[in-house]
């Protein structure tokens, strides 16, 4: 007896240094990486990476673009929130796409990156991406890298499970975080919540030749919290998944009371029959205010139109719409698997992982396998929709990836790890450790139905010691692992700025041979264009001052101008007369109160500028452009109010005409 | 024979900055395609005994002239040259960004005007007249993306632009 104790002891012991030595592997980075991983990560200089990764901003309202597998920054595209580097958003020609039924708003909270599909392929047209916030969806343009659309959600707050889309992007998808109330009755007790508040979700149609959005359909569901969701693809096309959580319909401290059930819900929505109810007139239009805003490259100008009206759906009475799936504990990610038959659902404080069976679905729903309702939405028995459980997986799961052979990887925050696990027999085959605490992560086509599986990349939430220290802030984490293998390996750790939720990657060459390299000139629709020197000019219409500039290596037409008065606004509008790639100018005038404006080559943009000083002010191209850039400049003569200086300008001219 | 003669004496003029640029030539055959003007070979009177018969580098090595001005084409080459062009180079012979137009004709090869406009990279780079301009005017010529329509019609502007009737 005392010899077994004896022995248990000792095996304790072992098992716990065995724990401690895991523990500080985890914690030392260093070790984790395998000798020839820089080779892998190393792009010679005029290489090119092999895959573009789109990375959501975050707080900071912008889309990053890396290269991989170095880990390079390439772009960052300004989408919600204003950027003083190239203008948008001050300037003339992109205010408008800020613009919202609460006005102007610049600035937003970008959580999630969709890139466009077709038949469940990544197709390199556009990525989406959702203003948390103040609810948008903005699609951008991946010829140019730009914002060229952004549609306001009615009837919606905290615009979190979006902006996903369906496999052939018939779709993209916003659903509200924040039930609130809607209709007339607004002003009503927050602690009426579970009578008078709503959430819904926004079927957005996709025009397939120009991208443009349109808000086709809303859903009025109960109110609860929707938070991540998935498209059908293959054989659950025609179908959207949503996780909800707060089905407590808690209206305080979410934190504890959203956490008292056992079970949440995913939510299966059948599109395709709403598409059905829709047609027949089961729709009801409603009164409504969201801003519309378009940016159109020929133009090179926005529009916002505000909408009045959309048609919402009430799945009540309406059968075979909705559906609620009981899953464990505050479901977050909600995750569908490249056949299109597993839905992973992954309960933030659960101890498992459930997957779920579209087929059995589909038979619980034709031999009605409730087990209730819920807000007259019938509820599906876990049991009879579950294909499985992966148990112990490890803590805090939260989002899931594919790498289309079978498995499936999973990110958990709080035990800061990423666990791959057969989908079919639930196993798990590997785990690798995270520093620190993941939220996203992203293969390559991983949410598509054609996954390219060399990477699996981490986006962490804390960053801590991982690069020199640059005081309490410091840049996001994220982290790339071979999956080549069997094993996951950690090869490289690439700072992110903002704070990444989802990214998306592509292989480069599915987007990189539709880059545009220019505007054509002779296309450009701009108004205020001047086509040549020869149109260049300044027009005086009461206060308002209009100079049609034009920029090339190295000067300005006109770049002397005079007569001016305070009390003026003038508008630059600047036409970059250069036909060649990677020839921006930009343009910068002292004192004024907005951004410079880049201006890329055949384009026009508009800077206004109030001047508030008598004086001359000088303006010059920001964007180095020739050995003589420095020499690119010019001055504004600004006179008192009231002087009777006419206008004049010129450029070459030495001797201005005297001024009387 | 005639269009032979009109090539080679566009060369050397036509886009030089200043009378100064040819010293500069000595210390810039980074392409090893040494240009050197006193090594003339032009054996026509007409010719500027500055020129050199030279094409150029690109699509075209052979530029058919006719005798007279096409008009319409040098009034749409007008159209391109004030939007494209006339930005850096004037129609005299004054030097801006570019050197002037005037004489251009007489000073370069059609087919080294016409590559130049079409692939002024390539030219930048490789072809020794081009290079030695740009040691003068040390602005590279933009590309304009000129299609070959818009690099003719721009030719037949500077015909007319230097008398061609």
């Amino acid at each position: 007896m005392k010899t077994s104790i004896k022995y248990l002891l000792v095996i304790t012991t072992v098992i716990a240094m065995a724990f401690l030595l895991k523990s500080c592997k985890t914690k030392n980075a260093a070790q984790a990486i395998s000798g020839d991983a820089a080779q892998e990560v190393y792009v010679a200089p005029g290489k090119y990476d092999e895959f573009y990764n789109f990375v959501s901003g975050g707080f900071n309202g912008q889309m990053g673009v890396y290269g991989l597998p170095s880990g390079r920054l390439l772009r960052i595209i300004p989408v919600f929130t204003q950027s003083a580097e190239s203008g948008y958003g001050f300037n003339e020609n992109t205010s408008p796409m800020l613009n919202t039924s609460h006005g102007f708003v610049p600035w937003d909270d970008l959580h999630h990156t969709e890139l466009s599909q077709t038949n469940g392929e990544i197709d390199g047209r556009w990525v989406f991406g959702n203003g948390n916030n103040t609810p948008r969806i903005a699609r951008i343009n991946l010829a140019t890298f730009r914002t060229d659309e952004i549609i306001e959600i009615p009837n919606s707050a905290g615009n979190h499970s979006s902006p996903f889309i369906t496999e052939n992007t018939e779709y993209v998808i916003a659903g509200t975080r924040f039930s609130i109330p809607m209709g007339k009755e607004r002003d009503v007790p927050i602690n009426t919540y579970k009578k008078n508040f709503h959430g819904t979700v926004s079927f957005i149609s996709v025009d397939q030749t120009n991208g443009r959005m349109k808000i086709a359909f809303q859903l009025l569901l109960p109110g609860v919290n929707f938070d991540l969701s998935h498209a059908g693809k293959g054989p659950s096309h025609g179908w959207f998944f949503f996780s909800c959580y707060n089905t407590e319909q808690a209206n305080t401290l979410l934190e504890v009371n959203a956490s008292q059930k056992d079970k949440d819900f995913i939510m299966a929505v059948n599109w395709k029959k709403a598409e059905e109810y829709l047609k027949a007139g089961k729709g009801r239009v409603e009164k409504v205010q969201y801003a519309h805003n378009v940016y159109s490259d020929e133009t090179h100008m926005a529009t916002s139109t505000i909408e009045n009206e959309v048609t919402v759906l009430d799945p009540t009475g309406l059968e075979g719409i909705v559906y609620f799936i009981p899953c464990p504990k505050s479901p977050h990610g909600c995750d569908v698997d490249p056949t299109g038959e597993y839905i992973v659902g992954s309960g933030k404080l659960a101890a498992v992982i459930p997957v779920f069976s579209f087929t059995k679905m589909m038979d619980a729903i034709a031999k009605k396998d409730f087990i209730g309702n819920y807000d007259s939405i019938p509820v599906l028995k876990y049991e009879s929709v579950l294909y499985g459980e992966v148990k112990k997986p490890g803590l805090g799961p939260l989002h899931t990836e594919f790498d289309g052979k079978g498995n499936a990887y999973t990110s958990f925050f709080v035990s800061s790890e990423i666990v791959k696990w057969n989908i079919k027999d639930l196993t798990v085959l590997d785990r690798a450790p995270t520093y620190y605490s993941i939220g996203h992560l992203c293969i390559p086509g991983g949410d598509s139905r054609k996954p390219n599986p060399k990477y699996v990349i981490a986006y962490n939430k804390i960053t801590k010691d991982r690069y020199l220290p640059t005081g309490p802030e410091l840049a996001q984490s994220a982290q790339l692992y071979d999956i080549s293998g069997d094993k996951m390996r950690l090869i490289l750790d690439f700072p992110t700025v903002g704070e990444p939720h989802y990214a998306q990657a592509v292989a480069a060459d599915v987007i990189s041979k539709n880059s545009v390299k220019f505007f054509k000139i002779e296309e450009n629709k701009n108004p205020f264009v001047a086509k040549g020197e020869k149109e260049a000019r300044v027009e005086r219409k009461g206060n308002r001052i209009d100079v049609y500039a034009t920029a090339i290596r190295s000067h300005f037409v006109p770049d002397n101008i005079e007569g001016v008065r305070l009390g003026d606004e003038v508008y630059f509008h600047v036409t970059n007369l250069e036909q060649d790639w990677d020839v921006p100018h930009g343009f910068a005038i002292k004192g004024a109160n907005t951004a410079e404006i880049l201006i890329m080559p055949g384009e026009t943009q508009t800077l206004k500028f109030v001047p508030d000083q008598v004086g001359i002010v000088p303006f010059y191209c920001t964007d180095f452009c020739s050995a003589l850039h420095q020499e690119m400049q010019g001055y504004m003569r600004v006179s008192p109010a009231g002087s009777t200086l006419p206008i004049s300008f010129s450029t070459g001219q030495q001797a201005p005409p005297l001024n009387p | 024979m005639k269009k032979y003669l009109l090539a080679i004496s566009v060369l050397a003029f036509a886009f030089s900055c200043s009378n100064d640029s040819q010293n500069s030539n000595a210390d810039q055959n980074e392409s090893g395609d040494t240009y050197q003007p006193e090594n003339k070979t032009t054996d026509h009177p007409e010719l500027n005994d500055e020129a050199e018969n030279k094409r150029g580098i690109g699509k075209f090595t052979h530029v058919d002239l006719p005798a007279t001005l096409d008009v319409p084409l040098a009034t749409a080459g007008k159209t391109v040259f004030e939007l494209k062009c006339y930005s850096c180079h004037k129609l005299t012979d004054e030097r801006l960004v570019g050197p002037g137009w005037k004489g251009v004709t007489t000073r370069r090869a059609p087919e080294w005007i016409m590559n130049f406009a079409t692939n002024t990279d390539e030219m930048l780079n490789k072809d020794a007249a081009a290079q030695a301009m740009l040691e003068t005017c040390l602005i590279r010529m933009p590309n304009q993306n000129l299609n070959d329509d818009d690099a003719r019609k721009v030719l037949e502007f500077m015909r007319q632009n230097d008398g061609v009737k």
